[in-house]
């Protein structure tokens, strides 16, 4: 299997940069999807997020991920970068390009990338709140003996 | 029993207040395992949200443990 244009990244995404790399004269559709860092989840006031991650695998499902979007769907080009480490508000946390000849397999693609990227790599986000509080998205926090009330993918 | 060395990410190395220990277990099975030390650690997030790997590769909750194996503990993932 070639290797596929999954990156795990400390500095900013560029997505204009990324873009570029999907080109194709044979593409009639572009379709990209940035997730950013937003100053509230849940109802709690968010300063700054912090993602952890376990490399080697993130990598490896990140080029599975990618390989089958390629198999599954009619596009040109397919990339993806997450990065890692402390994020401020607005930042871009991850980004999903895709080119196609047609829109409907570029969306569904890209839609497909980033529900699994989402899904199965192993990275974990800290959130900062403004109370100076933090807490992991996703996971329960034994000290409310349930669910935490951040709970809830986004 | 088998020794090995459990590795915790995340929440769970914040819960254990460590990032990895040795192990000597009875547990057969990554699932085992997980129980075992979920209950000493008190980590709540149920296996089925959770993930494992042996070695660097992700494996199911029925893989067998082997000595020497490394385990990877991975608590509910949150990326994008």
């Amino acid at each position: 299997m070639a290797r596929e244009p999954f990156r795990i990244t400390r500095t900013p995404i560029d997505p204009e940069a990324q873009k570029q790399t999907l080109i194709a004269d044979s593409a009639g559709a572009f379709v990209g999807f940035e997730g950013w860092v937003r100053d509230h989840n849940d109802g709690g006031a968010v300063n700054a997020l912090e993602y952890e991650v376990h490399e080697l695998i993130a990598q490896n499902e990140g080029e599975a991920i990618l390989a089958a979007a390629r198999e599954r769907f009619a596009v040109l080009e397919v990339a993806c970068e997450h990065r890692v480490g402390k994020l401020e508000i607005g930042e871009c946390a991850v980004w999903v390009g895709v080119s196609a000849a047609h829109r409907g397999a570029a969306f569904d693609a890209c839609r497909y990338i980033i529900d699994e990227i989402k899904r199965r790599l192993p990275i974990w986000k800290k959130e900062h709140y403004v109370s100076g509080e933090s807490g992991w998205v996703n996971c329960a926090d034994p000290t409310l003996g349930a669910m935490s009330s951040r709970d809830r993918s986004s | 029993m088998v020794e090995v060395t459990a590795k915790y990410f995340a929440a769970f190395r914040e819960r254990a207040g460590r990032g990895s220990e040795s192990v000597a277990t009875n547990a057969a099975t990554t699932g085992d395992l997980f129980a075992e030390l979920a209950r000493r650690h008190g980590f709540a997030d149920p296996q089925m949200r959770c993930k494992v790997a042996v070695n660097d590769e992700l494996v199911e909750w029925t893989t067998r443990l082997e000595n020497g194996d490394v385990v990877l503990f991975f608590p509910p993932v949150a990326g994008g």
